[in-house]
C-alpha cells in the first residue's frame, strides 16, 4: 500500500481547481421539509399518544375539581392542564424521539445532508408543537366547561401554544440529544413532564418556597401564567404580554441550546 | 497502491492518506470486562479514480464503516487526510454532504415516512427546489421499481424493500460521488439488479464514482472495478478482483460436503484433515492442482465416497484471496 511519492500531493492541487460543491439546503425550505416529514410521521405514530396526553390532562382537571373551589385556583388548574399537553408531546415525546434517533444512528442521515442544524431541530420542534394543538384546545375547552370559566379569551392559546411549545420542545430536544443513553433521554423527558405537571397544575400559592423557585425556572410556567390570566373578566393584557415575552425569550434560548446539542451529537466523537 | 488502471489514470476523485482513528480503551463497568484500545483504521491509503466502482471488502469489525464515516465527514480521524474532488474533508467535513451521496446502514431517520416522502424530503434537504425534488423522486422510484410502494411507510416494508427505499433516497439530488455502506443487505435478486443497474447508469451517464462497502465476496467479484481488502483497520491488498485472484491462481479450491460426518477413521480422509477448514459437514481445502486431483481421486475412489454428499472443484474466489492474505474469514458472506 505504499503510494509513490508523486501521488502523495493532493490530486486536485496538481490538477488545479477543486470541483464545484452542490448547493446547500437553505434554512427555510429545509425547515419546512423537515416539518412536513415530521408531521406525517406524527400522524402515523403519535395519535394514540396524543389521546393519552389529552385524557391525562382532563383526568387531572376532574380530580382537581374536588380540591379547588373556583377563582384563581381553578384558572391555574385549567391553564396548567392545557399546557401539560404541550409538555407531554413537545418535551417528553421529542426528548424520546431525539434520544432514539441518536442511539439508532438516525442522526447520520441528517448529518450527511447539507442542511443547517437549526432546520432539523426547529422543524422537528415545530412539528411536535403543532401536533399538540388539538389536544390543548380540547383540554382548555373541557376545563372551561368543568370550572365554569369564560371561553372568550381562548384565542390567547394561539400565542401560548407556539411560545410554550418552542420553549418545551427546545428543552426536550436538548435533553434527548445530550443524554448519553437512550433510556436516559426517555427518563429525562418523563421527569421534565412530571415537573410541568406538578409545577404547572398545582396552584402556585400552595407550593412550599424552594419548589416555587423551581416553578419560576420551568419554561412552561410563563405560558401557564399568561393563559391563567386570560380567564379574568378584564384580563391584564400587560401582564399577559410580559409572561408571553418571557416565554418567547426562554423559547429562543432553549432552541439555541437544542441546536448546539444537535451539532454536538451529529459530529462524532 | 496506485495500480495504473484506466479509471485511476482518468483522474483521482478520492485520495486517502495515512488515515488513522483509534477508539480509546473503555473501562469495564461492574460485571463486564473493559475493551482495550482499538485502532479502527490504521494508516489507510487509497486512491479512487473517476467513474470507478471501488469496493471495501472485509469482515465485520475490519474498519470499513469507520473508514466510510471518516470519508463522509461523520467522524474526525486522529490523523491523515481525505481529499475528495479537490476538497480537504478533514479540514472541511461539512463539504462532504455537498459532494457525496451517502447510504448508511441505519434507516431510523426515515422509518416512519412513506417511501415517497422519504425520497422527496431527502432531496429537499440535499438542496433541491420543491419541484425538482418531486420530479427526481418520481424518476428514481420508477427506476428502482418502487412506484407501487410509494405510499407505504418504510417501517411496514420488508428489510430488502426498506433498504431499496433508503437507496432511492440516497440517489435523489445528484452527487458526483456515492458512498454506499452495504447497499444490498437483505435484498432479493430483483432488487439487487435494480441497484447495480442504477449505479451503472449513473456512472455511464454522469461519470459518478462509487465507493462501496461490502462483506459479500460474490458481489465484490461481479460489480467492483477495484477492491481494497481490509483487515483489522489496514488495507492488506488493493487491486482488481481478477488481479487479486491471480495471487492465488496456482491453487484450486476443493469443497467436500459429508453426509453426516467426515469418516476420519479412513486414512485418506485423515490425511486431508490437517489442510481442511472445517465448518460442520463442510470441508474447504486449498491445494495445488495435482494435490487437488489426488485428493478428489482418493475420496471418490475409495470407501470414503459412501460418506460423501457432494464435492466441488473451483478456481479461487476473493474469499480465498482474503484467507491467503492472512485475513480472518468469519463474517465474509457468500450469497
Amino acid at each position: 500500500m505504499e503510494a509513490p511519492p508523486e501521488a502523495l500531493a493532493a490530486p486536485a492541487e496538481r490538477a488545479g481547481a477543486a470541483a464545484p460543491l452542490a448547493p446547500r439546503a437553505r434554512l427555510l425550505p429545509a425547515l419546512s421539509a423537515v416539518y412536513r416529514a415530521q408531521l406525517s410521521r406524527a400522524k402515523v405514530a403519535r395519535i394514540p399518544l396524543l389521546f393519552v396526553a389529552t385524557f391525562q390532562s382532563i383526568g387531572i382537571m376532574v380530580l382537581m375539581r374536588g380540591v379547588v373551589d373556583g377563582g384563581s385556583e381553578a384558572r391555574a388548574v385549567v391553564a396548567g392542564s392545557s399546557v401539560l399537553v404541550v409538555a407531554f408531546v413537545a418535551l417528553n415525546l421529542l426528548a424520546q424521539y431525539f434520544g432514539q434517533l441518536r442511539a439508532g444512528g438516525g442522526l447520520d442521515h441528517y448529518a450527511t445532508l447539507p442542511v443547517p442544524p437549526a432546520s432539523v431541530v426547529l422543524g422537528a420542534a415545530a412539528a411536535y408543537a403543532s401536533f399538540t394543538v388539538p389536544g390543548t384546545l380540547v383540554t382548555a375547552i373541557t376545563g372551561c366547561v368543568l370550572f365554569g370559566l369564560p371561553l372568550a379569551h381562548l384565542w390567547v392559546l394561539a400565542a401560548v401554544i407556539p411560545l410554550a411549545g418552542a420553549a418545551l420542545a427546545g428543552l426536550g430536544a436538548a435533553l434527548g440529544l445530550l443524554a448519553p443513553r437512550q433510556e436516559l433521554a426517555t427518563l429525562l423527558g418523563q421527569l421534565g413532564m412530571s415537573a410541568a405537571l406538578l409545577l404547572g397544575v398545582l396552584p402556585a400559592d400552595r407550593l412550599p418556597g424552594p419548589i416555587a423557585y423551581a416553578r419560576d425556572l420551568l419554561p412552561s410556567t410563563y405560558g401557564v401564567e399568561a393563559f391563567a390570566h386570560s380567564f379574568g373578566s378584564h384580563p391584564d393584557w400587560a401582564v399577559i404580554s410580559l409572561d408571553l415575552a418571557v416565554c418567547a425569550a426562554v423559547g429562543v434560548v432553549s432552541l439555541l441550546v437544542a441546536t448546539w446539542a444537535y451539532r454536538r451529537a451529529a459530529v462524532s466523537r | 497502491m496506485s495500480t495504473g488502471t484506466a479509471a485511476a489514470r482518468a483522474g483521482t476523485v478520492c485520495a486517502v492518506r495515512g488515515l488513522t482513528k483509534t477508539y480509546p480503551a473503555a473501562r469495564g463497568r461492574r460485571g463486564s470486562a473493559g475493551t482495550p484500545e482499538i485502532r479502527a483504521t490504521d494508516g489507510i491509503d487509497l486512491d479512487v479514480g473517476r467513474g470507478e466502482i471501488f469496493g471495501l471488502l472485509g469482515p465485520n469489525g475490519a474498519g470499513k464503516s469507520t473508514l466510510v464515516r471518516q470519508l463522509t465527514g461523520l467522524m474526525r480521524p486522529d490523523s491523515g487526510s481525505v481529499d475528495v474532488l479537490g476538497h480537504d474533508l478533514v479540514r472541511h467535513p461539512e463539504r462532504a454532504a455537498r459532494l457525496i451521496g451517502y447510504l448508511g446502514q441505519e434507516s431510523t431517520a426515515l422509518d416512519e415516512l412513506t417511501v415517497s416522502l422519504a425520497a422527496e424530503t431527502t432531496g429537499r434537504l440535499r438542496g433541491l427546489p420543491a419541484k425538482a425534488a418531486r420530479a427526481e423522486r418520481d424518476a428514481v422510484l420508477e427506476e428502482l421499481g418502487l412506484t407501487a410502494l410509494a405510499g407505504r411507510p418504510l417501517k411496514k416494508l420488508s428489510g430488502g424493500q426498506r433498504r431499496l427505499a433508503c437507496f432511492a433516497a440516497a440517489l435523489v439530488g445528484d452527487r458526483p460521488v456515492l458512498v454506499l455502506d452495504e447497499p444490498t443487505t437483505g435484498m432479493d435478486p430483483v432488487a439487487r439488479r435494480a441497484v447495480w443497474a442504477a449505479v451503472d447508469r449513473r456512472r455511464a451517464e454522469r461519470g459518478a464514482t462509487v465507493l462501496l462497502v461490502t462483506h459479500n465476496v460474490i458481489e465484490a467479484e461481479t460489480v467492483l472495478d477495484r477492491v481494497a481488502v481490509l483487515d483489522r483497520g489496514k488495507v492488506i491488498a488493493c487491486d482488481t478482483p481478477a488481479g487479486l485472484k491471480e495471487r492465488v491462481a496456482s491453487e484450486v479450491r476443493v469443497e467436500l460436503v459429508w453426509r453426516e460426518r467426515a469418516p476420519v477413521e479412513l486414512p485418506e480422509v485423515a490425511a486431508l484433515r490437517p489442510r481442511a477448514q472445517e465448518s460442520g459437514r463442510r470441508w474447504v481445502l486449498r491445494l495445488g492442482p495435482d494435490a487437488a486431483r489426488a485428493a478428489v481421486a482418493a475420496v471418490t475412489g475409495g470407501p470414503a465416497f459412501a460418506a460423501l454428499d457432494d464435492f466441488t472443484l473451483a478456481t479461487p474466489s476473493l474469499e480465498d484471496v482474503y484467507l491467503a492474505l492472512g485475513g480472518r474469514t468469519e463474517g465474509l458472506v457468500k450469497a
